[in-house]
């Protein structure tokens, strides 16, 4: 039950929760394809506190909350907010939470939404912090998976890119961890992942390693991949050459199944070429779009009655 | 034939034992025994012991500890046994007993961690496994072992 709780970690949420926020989220669906909105929410109030930048989770954070019926506040730059004038965060948090109903905050320190949850006498939804954890971002990562592959248990996941660093990816495989699914990790040495995301994860077995995607790629059910940030890199040679082994292109692509998928949380750069974007298997704008009603799923079961 | 004592007996004190065997430096560091002490402190290192085989001793005069301070011995001696001296006397003896959580009593290695910086929380660790050691940070999830603690 998510009723009034705080949503800072994947590991706050449950498996009963996550099938049924799956099948309320459903329903949401139907209700923007429809074109409508509810008023599930009239008169609550949602703060959003983005102290780094943010472009899809913010806008389907606030549009969410809008088609619930319900209002938004927040701060539009925190370099002009008092955080300038050297407030912590957890005044600032006390204040906000004095405000509205619930708060969404993303912040660029690990552990400040967590942080945020001990301050605050609403709940509090982590929308990212630093390279720690990105729970919505997980929970309809899975919403994705289930709904375009039919089901999540017995797929081939192939995560590539920075998993050393990408948020999204650490939360996602302790989420995927608890399904019966095969996990293949295909990285750059410097980038692979962290030995504290392993620590929370029980059953190891069906996690891989590889260094190049070709080997895996045929049997993969999903493709998961995520950005390779330049500034991680101090030879810029070295970037450049992992940069082209892990980017995905039509000749990738068609080596892959014909009902394989392919995410990306976004944003991009080159790591998909454009001309993937219209084969089948390009998931990731739906995956995008699918934020709207996995969120609004959240926040009602969060809020609502 | 009489037991002779490596270390002679304090007065007042502390005195802390079967700390396993080349620990007994690493306890006196986390007590913050440098170069400017101004009590005595003795150590006696790979000490035979009929329970573990061998261990490390501290007998620190006119000193007792505080909580935290036995908390950070727990971590690194789980089964460490304190004597509290006064008079010659042994007026407390236990062992120290490893928290469920620590509060305050390290500093998260995560430098991106929130509790790193001037927010008005202490530091606050969960314990994942006694065996080996491994504790996690309750804000930023980080796990550690012991080598990063005490490094």
């Amino acid at each position: 039950m998510l009723k009034n709780k705080s949503v800072v970690s994947i590991e706050d949420v449950d498996s009963d929760d996550l099938n049924d926020l799956f099948d309320l989220a459903d329903s949401m669906l139907k209700t923007i394809e429809k074109g409508g909105s509810t008023d599930l929410l009239k008169s609550k109030i949602m703060a959003t506190l983005f102290y780094e930048p943010s472009t899809r989770t913010r806008l389907s954070f606030e549009s969410a909350m809008h088609r619930l019926g319900g209002s938004v506040i927040t701060v539009s730059d925190v370099k002009t907010s008092s955080v300038a004038k050297g407030e912590t965060l957890a005044d600032t948090i006390r204040m906000a939470s004095s405000y509205s109903d619930i708060i969404v905050i993303r912040h660029p320190l690990e552990g400040a939404a967590r942080l945020a949850s001990k301050f605050a006498n609403k709940p509090v939804i982590n929308a990212g912090d630093g390279s720690g954890q990105h729970p919505t971002q997980t929970i309809l990562d899975l919403y994705t998976i289930k709904k375009e592959t039919g089901s999540i248990d017995g797929k081939v996941i192939t995560m590539v890119g920075d998993l050393r660093y990408g948020r999204t990816i650490h939360s996602l495989i302790i989420a995927l961890s608890k399904y019966d699914v095969r996990i293949n990790l295909v990285s750059p040495q410097i980038l692979k992942l962290p030995d504290y995301v392993y620590t929370k994860i029980g059953d190891r077995s069906r996690i891989k390693e590889y260094d190049d995607l070709s080997s895996v790629i045929a049997d993969t059910d999903v493709l998961y991949v995520t950005r390779i940030q330049k500034e991680r890199f101090t030879d810029q040679n070295e970037y450049q050459s992992v940069i082209g082994s892990y980017s995905v292109d039509k000749e990738l692509v068609s080596k892959m199944k014909q009902k394989s998928i392919i995410m990306h949380p976004l944003p991009r750069v080159d790591e998909i070429r454009p001309e993937v974007d219209e084969l089948p298997q390009a998931k990731y704008f739906k995956q995008a779009y699918y934020g709207v009603p996995v969120r609004m799923a959240l926040i009602y079961r969060i809020l609502g009655e | 034939m009489e037991k002779t004592l490596r270390i002679s007996k304090i007065r007042d004190g502390t005195v802390i034992d079967h700390v396993p065997s080349g620990k007994g430096i690493r306890v006196i560091g986390v007590l913050g025994v440098h170069e400017d002490v101004n009590y005595t402190v003795s150590v006696a290192i790979h000490v035979p012991s009929n329970k573990m085989g061998f261990k490390d001793v501290i007998k620190i005069e006119n000193r007792f500890l505080d909580r935290n301070e036995l908390d950070m011995i727990s971590l690194i001696a789980p089964n460490a046994t304190i004597s509290i001296i006064k008079n010659y006397e042994i007026s407390e003896k236990f062992q120290v007993d490893l928290p469920s959580r620590l509060v305050g009593v390290i500093k998260c290695k995560n430098q991106n961690c929130i509790t790193n910086t001037h927010e008005p929380v202490e530091s606050e660790f969960e314990i994942v496994s006694k065996h080996p050691l491994v504790i996690r940070c309750v804000y930023c999830e980080r796990t550690m072992g012991e080598k990063d603690i005490f490094s």
